[in-house]
C-alpha cells in the first residue's frame, strides 16, 4: 500500500525519539570537554622526546644526530648540536641537542622521524588537545616542552615502550661489558681529549646503566 | 488590564477574550483621533513579537527533536539544556559581517529578504488565532492568503537573480519550479473546505466547524474529503515552505544553500525567519480549514481559552513537520515534479468533486453509506495513481564502456 514505507520510517524515528530519553545506551555522543574516551594504543599525533630517569635535561636520549631533521618531509624540526658531550641512554659519550624545536603547525604527523631515529629518542605522542592563543610561538615546541618521561611513553604506548626498553637494556649490557673488558683502552682513548670530560664520561658511564637495569622489568610488569 | 481586573471575575470567558478585552481597555485610554492607528498597532505588534518568538522556540525544538530522532543530544551547551541556543544564534547572526557580492545588484539583493519577511507576515493578517482574534476579517481571506503567499516566489527569484551566482540562480529556478507546482495543489486542497463552508472568509470557515455532535466536533477533518484534503494540504504545504523531504531549493548537500547562498549575517537569518513564518502561516491555515481553527477538540474542553487551542494545534503540526524532516530523505527533482503533477493534482481535483458528491448525497440515517461511497471514490484512484508512481525500471549493474 502507498505510504507503508513512510509509516515504517515514522515509527522508527518515533522510537528513537522516545527511546533516547529512556535508555542512555542509545546516546553514543561523548560530551567532549567533560568526557574523554581513552585513546587506542596505535593513535599518534605529534612527536615528543623521551628521557630516562627523573631529570629531563640529563636523561634525554637524543644525541643530536640530526637524521630526523634531514628526513622530515615538511622540515618542521630544528636542531642545534651541543659543543660538549655527555653519556647517552646506553652509556656512550655523545652530543646532546642544545636546541630542539618542532613546529607542530608544520608537522604532518607522518612518523618518519620516529622511524629513522637510531636512538629511540623521538616517539609519537597522543596528546591532541593543544590549543594556544599564539599561533606562532605557541605552536613552536622547544626541547623542554617536547621532553616527556619514559614512564609517560609506557603509559601511552605500553607494548612499544617495553620493546624499546628491552633493546636499550641489551645495548647497555654490551657497552658495560666492553668497558669492563678494556678499561685501559678506553682510558688511553680518552687521554688525548680533555681529561676532565673523559673523567666525567668514565665515571658517569656505569651510573645510568645501573640506574636503568630495573627499567625493563618495570616495563614488563606494566 | 487594571480596569479588567477591577471589573470582575476571571471567568473562562474572560480568559478566552483576555487579549480582546485588553485591547479595548487600552483603546479606551487613547484619544479619539488616534484610535484607528492605535488599534492597528496594538493588533499588529503582538503578532510580530509572538510569531518570531515561536520561530526561535521552533529552532531549538527542531534541533533537539531531530537530534533525539537520530539518537543524539542536540544543542545542550548554551543555558540550561541548551535552551538559550536561539539567543546565541541570533547574536551570532547580528554580529556577523554582511557580505554582498561585488557583481550583485545591490538594491534587489538588499530587498529580497525584506520582501520575503514582509510577504510572510502579511499572511497572518487573515488568520484567526482565537475567538474574535483576527486582524482583518476579509470576505476573501483565503484568497488573500494565497495571493500574498505567492509573493514569496518573487522574493526567491529576486534573491537568486540579484546574487549573480550560478548556484543561487539554479537554486532559485528549482525553488520557483517547485513552489509554482505545489501552489496549484495547495489551493485545490483548500477548495473543499471553502465549498463546505460556503465562504472564503477564514472566520466563517472556523464558525462552520464550531458545532459539536455529542462531544465530537464538526471539523472538516472528520469527513472523507477532509482527511484526503488535509493530507494533500500538508504535503503541498511542506513543499511550499521548502521543508524536507521537499527541500531541494536549499539542498545542503548539493547546492549548499540554494537561492540564498550569497547572503550572510542577519539577511541569511531573515531568510530562515521568513521560511519558518511561512511554514507557521500555512500550518495555521491548515488548522483553520480542516482542524476547526481555535475550537476545542472535544466539547467539554471548551473552557480552555481558544488561543491556547490554536497554538497547541500549531505546535502539534510543527512537531509533525519536524518528525517528517527527521524521517524522510530528500526527493529527486523529477520525483518531486512527478509527485505534484501525477498524484497530488489529480487527487486534489477528485477531492473537489467528492466534496460536491458529499454535499448532495443524503445525510442522516444514510450517513454511513455516504461515507462509504465517498471513501471508495477517493480510495480507488489513489491506489491506481500510486501504482503509476512506482519505479518500473529495474536497477541493473552499470557498465562503463570506456573504462576497460
Amino acid at each position: 500500500m502507498i505510504g507503508n514505507g513512510i509509516l515504517k520510517g515514522l515509527t522508527e524515528t518515533a522510537r528513537n525519539f522516545f527511546g533516547s530519553y529512556v535508555s542512555k545506551d542509545r546516546l553514543t555522543t561523548v560530551q567532549y570537554p567533560e568526557q574523554k574516551i581513552p585513546q587506542i594504543e596505535a593513535s599518534r599525533n605529534f612527536p615528543f622526546l623521551v628521557y630516562d630517569g627523573a631529570d629531563w635535561d640529563a636523561g634525554m636520549r637524543c644525541v643530536a644526530c640530526q637524521i630526523c631533521e634531514k628526513e622530515c618531509p615538511p622540515k618542521c624540526i630544528f636542531i642545534e648540536k651541543s659543543k660538549d658531550k655527555k653519556p647517552d641512554a646506553v652509556g656512550k659519550a655523545q652530543f646532546y641537542p642544545a636546541r630542539f624545536d618542532i613546529d607542530i603547525s608544520v608537522c604532518m604527523s607522518c612518523q618518519i622521524c620516529v622511524e629513522v631515529c637510531p636512538f629511540d629518542a623521538i616517539k609519537m605522542d597522543v596528546e591532541f588537545d593543544l590549543p594556544t592563543d599564539n599561533r606562532f610561538s605557541g605552536l613552536l615546541l622547544d626541547r623542554h616542552k617536547l621532553a616527556k618521561s619514559n614512564d609517560y611513553y609506557h603509559q601511552i604506548h605500553p607494548t612499544e615502550a617495553s620493546a624499546v626498553d628491552a633493546a636499550l637494556a641489551e645495548e647497555r649490557a654490551k657497552t658495560a661489558a666492553k668497558a669492563a673488558a678494556a678499561p685501559p683502552v678506553a682510558a688511553a682513548a680518552a687521554k688525548p681529549a680533555a681529561p676532565a670530560t673523559a673523567a666525567t664520561a668514565t665515571s658517569a658511564a656505569p651510573q645510568p646503566a645501573a640506574a636503568s637495569t630495573p627499567k625493563p622489568a618495570e616495563g614488563d610488569a606494566k | 488590564m487594571i480596569a479588567l481586573m477591577n471589573s470582575g471575575a476571571f471567568s473562562a470567558e474572560n480568559l478566552d477574550q483576555i487579549f480582546v478585552l485588553a485591547k479595548h481597555a487600552l483603546l479606551a485610554r487613547t484619544p479619539g483621533m488616534l484610535q484607528p492607528l492605535a488599534s492597528a498597532i496594538i493588533s499588529i505588534v503582538p503578532l510580530m513579537i509572538v510569531f518570531p518568538l515561536l520561530f526561535a522556540i521552533t529552532t531549538i525544538l527542531e534541533r533537539k527533536g531531530l537530534g533525539r530522532m537520530q539518537n543524539r543530544y542536540g544543542p545542550n551547551r548554551v543555558g540550561p539544556f541548551g535552551l538559550l541556543q536561539p539567543a546565541a544564534d541570533g547574536i551570532k547572526a547580528l554580529i556577523k559581517e554582511d557580505v554582498v557580492p561585488a557583481a550583485a545588484d545591490q538594491l534587489v539583493h538588499f530587498f529580497a529578504p525584506v520582501v520575503f519577511v514582509a510577504a510572510a507576515f502579511l499572511g497572518y493578517s487573515v488568520l484567526p488565532i482565537g475567538r474574535n482574534m483576527v486582524l482583518v476579517n476579509l470576505n476573501a481571506g483565503v484568497l488573500f492568503f494565497f495571493a500574498v503567499g505567492s509573493v514569496v516566489e518573487l522574493s526567491v527569484f529576486m534573491a537568486g537573480w540579484s546574487s549573480r551566482s550560478k548556484y543561487s540562480l539554479l537554486g532559485a529556478m528549482r525553488a520557483i519550479a517547485q513552489m509554482i507546482s505545489y501552489e496549484v495543489p495547495l489551493v485545490l486542497a483548500a477548495v473543499p473546505a471553502i465549498m463546505a463552508a460556503g465562504s472564503l472568509s477564514t472566520v466563517d470557515i472556523v464558525e462552520a466547524q464550531a458545532g459539536y455532535t455529542g462531544i465530537f466536533p464538526h471539523w472538516f477533518l472528520f469527513t472523507p474529503w477532509g482527511i484526503v484534503g488535509f493530507g494533500l494540504f500538508l504535503i503541498a504545504a511542506t513543499a511550499e515552505s521548502n521543508r524536507s523531504p521537499f527541500d531541494l531549493p536549499e539542498g545542503e548537500s548539493e547546492i549548499i544553500a540554494g537561492y540564498f547562498i550569497e547572503y550572510s549575517g542577519f539577511k541569511f537569518a531573515l531568510f530562515f525567519l521568513a521560511e519558518y513564518l511561512g511554514m507557521f502561516a500555512t500550518s495555521a491555515l491548515g488548522i483553520t480549514l480542516f482542524l476547526g481553527g481555535w475550537s476545542a477538540p472535544l466539547s467539554f474542553l471548551s473552557f480552555i481559552p481558544s488561543w491556547i487551542w490554536f497554538f497547541t494545534k500549531l505546535l502539534a503540526l510543527i512537531f509533525f513537520f519536524i518528525w517528517i524532516r527527521g524521517t524522510l530523505p530528500r526527493l529527486r527533482m523529477d520525483q518531486l515534479m512527478g509527485f505534484a503533477w501525477k498524484f497530488i493534482l489529480p487527487m486534489a481535483l477528485l477531492n473537489v468533486f467528492v466534496t460536491g458528491l458529499w454535499r448532495f448525497l443524503p445525510a442522516g440515517p444514510l450517513n454511513s453509506i455516504r461515507w462509504a461511497v465517498c471513501a471508495a471514490v477517493l480510495a480507488a484512484p489513489c491506489i491506481v495513481l500510486s501504482q503509476s508512481l512506482k519505479q518500473k525500471k529495474k536497477l541493473l549493474l552499470r557498465t562503463y564502456h570506456f573504462a576497460e
